[in-house]
């Protein structure tokens, strides 16, 4: 590993849907092992930058720097399998499937048996089979929804979609987990044990970006805050600074 | 040396259907999102309908003409009532399973009603072929190109200078939008599906003397046309009628020098390669196909 | 594999079993000779259907490249009919890539538009190409498949084959749906952007499938050329691939014990109507073998319309529902009791 700390770096980023910039020149990094909030109001253009990092579409100019690597168009697959996982603004769970296959979905990296041989054998000959579901249970364990197990997942309520989303997510063991507005549409109840399972996700050593709207749970989880506002990163710091910067207070409240 | 004269007169024939079912699926497909499976359907019904009535019940051309152009359009107007129209949160795999479920019903009636032999029609005016440069053309191949000319010169008004065609067209752009500024896109559902059963009988209709309509033409004619609307680019009518003409004139100018026996799989076999290396089709860019699928 | 779907395994192997006792007669073992042929090619086609979600109106054309690879190989060319249907399914395989390669890679479903004209051209290709496939005169004799140096000449033999061949390949299907691979399958359907988000290779796993479920119309297809010993085109027309997408459309996309019975119900129904043909007549219709198309797209439109996830789960959620009423008649029974 090089001396750079910085999981991802964003560099003079670019783009643009039909004439609408949405993002304009944008520059930062994240610090690997840290939990790093994107903040500003809506349309600035913050589940964009998601998309492209994730790779739902490229930019129109600028760098991706993934672990010293500049990403290249790599579709969402490719960027799964480079170690980034992610949730979605507007919840998008297997409504089909159970709550348990669900994670086990999530394990499709960390697992080889191809057509063929899935096909052939039936799953209990298939050591793989078993320790995928082990593995898939324990991260419903970890963010307490093994109770619903058998449920499918288009039954739960959205509170705990949300937490099943990133189970999902954490099952593929990525790096980077990138979370779209984990919270939005959350009482206050599940919102309080959001940002619980938001730092023990830290815990693990794993970098977070997050999306959110909830001021409260940001500045109480985040190490970092990113102020964006048309496009544009307006301001960058701890938590602390973030709420005494004049721009930021005076893109949130108008002049 | 007017082979190539007879051939494109034959293909210029053959494409002024393609084209004419190719506009019918574009109208459906920007209004709902679907490909229609019955719409080599509606032709064979014109068709046969229009054998009826000239044949059998000897009404005057014209009169026959805007009496099965109308029970088509009627057929169009129940089929969406009665199959589109009351399916709750339809997935576009459903829609097109119900279509062809449709088309699987007009062909059986079709053929209840009609009988499985071909049906002989009279020319519109005399049969008697014109000489043009040492090639023969029928009449009926000229009453083709000019009703051909006319539905194309009827699009083009309706749809720019008709409050309902540029309700249709904002539909097509964007239906959420549409909606907001008051527009009543249900309707807007029904209607394509009125205007693409009409122009599909008018095809059935003008083509009929010259093939002898039976009831189970409509999947290869709705395949080809369908062949049309993709090389055309899928939901833009001027190039389907371009694609089509185009189409019908490769297919006649193969089926004379290369194969008489092969004639209907090559026109397949070129919409398969449009499909396959430029599915935005001929005259639309490679980026928009990925903004529209079915 | 849940233990609901063993014990279907077993009721269906008991069936099986049974049949051919209760079916004396031999027109009817044929009938469902021809049923197990139909089953073979629509779980392969549910495959495609209800777990990577996308239609082919052209599995009539992998049937005929699996019967007229059989047919031709073994005549012409002497070749053994066990090899000839792998060459078959090979062949089926490879042109499965070609067409289902480009169009997949597209949004929707170009699939179904690109397969119905391939199909229409091998349907073409069947009838003129007469030095090589007989052409409408068709293929004639095509030797009967053997087994262990012995000849499956009887129909009975050749019932237990036939269906042999379903069980086998509804095992196959079943493990797949539930592995890796087709938990994978499932979750495109679910959401192909949070599907890709994990990383699933949407394009590769839809490709496969169109591919598996080529091999097993194929083999469907070389075991009627096997057992008809004679093939010409009139069975592989568009219409054919048609009525497979009926029957698993009727029976129940999402689930491959809908498509069996699909299958088999809709294979069957022909016979239930001809013999239906004389008690109509009483009544004064008379019902002609012609009719099916009817009846068989009035069926798929009302299935689609009222009914969109087939027979199976309409059936399903309706006994579950009539269990629940039946609990709510007995708990509230006690309760007037008490």
């Amino acid at each position: 590993m090089s001396g750079n700390d910085l999981i991802l770096e964003l560099k003079e980023l670019k783009k643009s849907f039909g004439g609408v910039v949405a993002l304009d020149n944008l520059s930062f990094g994240v610090k690997r092992n840290t939990t790093t909030s994107l903040i500003g109001p809506n349309g600035a253009g913050k589940t964009t930058v998601f998309n492209l990092i994730t790779g739902y579409f490229g930019p129109d100019s600028g760098l991706l720097i993934y672990r010293d690597r500049p990403l290249k168009g790599e579709k969402p697959y490719k960027t799964a399998s480079l170690g980034i996982g992610r949730t979605f603004q507007n919840v998008q769970v297997f409504a089909d499937m159970s709550v348990l296959e669900n994670v086990m979905v999530g394990r499709h990296l960390r697992s080889r048996t191809g057509l063929t041989l899935s096909a052939v054998l039936p799953s209990f000959l298939r050591p793989e089979e078993r320790r995928i579901k082990e593995e898939a249970w324990h991260w419903l364990e970890f963010v307490g929804l093994e109770r619903f197990s058998d449920m499918p997942a288009g039954a739960l309520p959205l509170g705990n979609q949300r937490m099943l989303e990133i189970a999902r997510a954490l099952a593929m063991e990525p790096e980077l987990l990138l979370l779209d507005e984990p919270a939005s549409g959350l009482n206050s109840r599940e919102t309080i044990a959001m940002g619980e399972l938001i730092g023990c996700i830290r815990d693990k050593a794993i970098t977070v970006m997050l999306v959110e709207h909830d001021m409260e749970l940001v500045m109480e989880i985040s190490d970092r805050v990113a102020v964006m506002n048309f496009g544009r990163l307006i301001a960058e710091g701890t938590p602390r600074e973030v709420q005494e910067d004049r721009e930021v207070i005076s893109a949130y409240l108008g002049e | 040396m007017t082979d190539w004269l007879q051939f494109l007169f034959m293909g210029i024939q053959r494409g002024a259907i393609y084209a004419m079912v190719a506009m019918g699926f574009n109208m459906i497909y920007n209004a709902t999102g679907i490909i229609n499976f019955a719409q080599g359907e509606f032709v064979v019904l014109g068709g046969l309908m229009m054998v009826s009535l000239t044949m059998v019940m000897d009404f005057s051309i014209v009169f026959a003409f805007f009496l099965s152009v109308g029970f088509v359009t009627i057929v169009g107007i129940l089929m969406e009532r009665l199959t589109i129209n009351p399916v709750r949160r339809p997935t576009v795999l459903r829609l097109i399973i119900i279509t062809i479920a449709v088309s699987m019903l007009f062909k059986g009636s079709a053929m209840c009603f009609w009988g499985k032999g071909s049906h002989y029609m009279r020319h519109f005016t005399e049969a008697q072929p014109l000489e043009i440069m040492g090639a023969t053309i029928m009449p009926q191949t000229l009453w083709i190109i000019g009703i051909l000319i006319l539905v194309v010169i009827g699009y083009v008004l309706f749809f720019n200078c008709t409050m309902t065609g540029k309700c249709m067209r904002a539909c097509a752009i964007n239906r959420d939008a549409a909606r907001l500024a008051g527009i009543n896109d249900r309707r807007m559902v029904m209607l394509s599906f009125a205007l693409s059963a009409a122009i599909g009988a008018i095809a059935g209709i003008i083509i009929t003397p010259l093939i002898q309509m039976d009831y189970a033409r409509g999947a290869l004619l709705g395949l080809k046309g369908f062949g049309a609307a993709v090389i055309g680019g899928l939901g833009n009518s001027m190039g389907a009628v371009a694609a089509g003409l185009l189409l019908g004139t490769i297919e006649a100018m193969a089926g004379g020098y290369i194969s008489s026996h092969y004639m209907d799989a090559i026109a397949l076999v070129i919409m398969l390669v449009v499909l396959f290396a430029r599915p935005g089709g001929l005259f639309g860019s490679s980026e928009e196909v990925r903004l529209k699928e079915f | 594999m849940p233990l609901k779907d063993y014990i279907g395994f077993c009721i269906l192997i008991a069936l099986v079993l049974l049949m051919p006792h209760l079916v004396a007669n031999d027109y009817y073992l044929g009938v469902l000779v021809f049923t197990a042929f139909n089953c073979l090619a629509c779980i392969g086609l549910c495959l495609l259907m209800g777990y990577a979600g996308q239609i082919s109106l052209g599995h009539g054309a992998f049937i005929a490249i699996g019967a007229y690879s059989s047919g031709v190989l073994t005549t012409m060319l002497d070749w053994s009919p066990w090899t000839a249907m792998a060459a078959g399914a090979l062949a089926s395989m490879a042109i499965a890539f070609a067409v289902g390669i480009p169009t997949l890679r597209l949004k929707g479903h170009y699939l179904a538009m690109a397969t119905l004209g391939f199909a229409s051209i091998i349907h073409i290709i069947a009838v003129a190409a007469t030095e090589i496939t007989g052409g409408p005169a068709g293929l004639l004799d095509i030797p009967r498949l053997g087994l262990f140096g012995y000849s499956l000449d009887s129909d009975v033999s050749y019932y237990y084959f036939a269906w042999f061949a379903v069980v086998a390949g509804l095992y196959f299907a079943f493990n797949l749906v539930h592995s890796r691979v087709g938990r994978g399958l499932r979750a495109i359907h679910g959401s192909e952007d949070a599907a890709s988000a994990v990383g699933i290779n949407t394009n590769i796993y839809k490709i496969q499938v169109f591919a598996l479920s080529a091999v097993y119309a194929s083999v469907s297809g070389s075991l009627y050329a096997y057992y008809v010993n004679y093939i010409d085109p009139g069975p592989f027309d568009v219409m054919h691939s048609i009525v497979l997408v009926t029957m698993v459309a009727v029976g129940g996309l999402r689930h491959l014990w809908g498509a069996l019975i699909g299958a088999v119900l809709l294979s069957l129904l022909p016979e239930l109507l001809s013999m239906a043909a004389a008690p109509l007549k009483v009544i004064g219709i008379a019902y002609k073998p012609d009719y099916d198309i009817l009846v068989y797209g009035g069926i798929l439109l009302l299935i689609m319309m009222f009914l969109p996830e087939g027979l199976f789960a309409g059936l399903a959620s309706a006994s579950k529902s009539g269990t629940a009423f039946l609990m709510k008649l007995i708990k509230g029974g006690s309760i007037v009791r008490q």
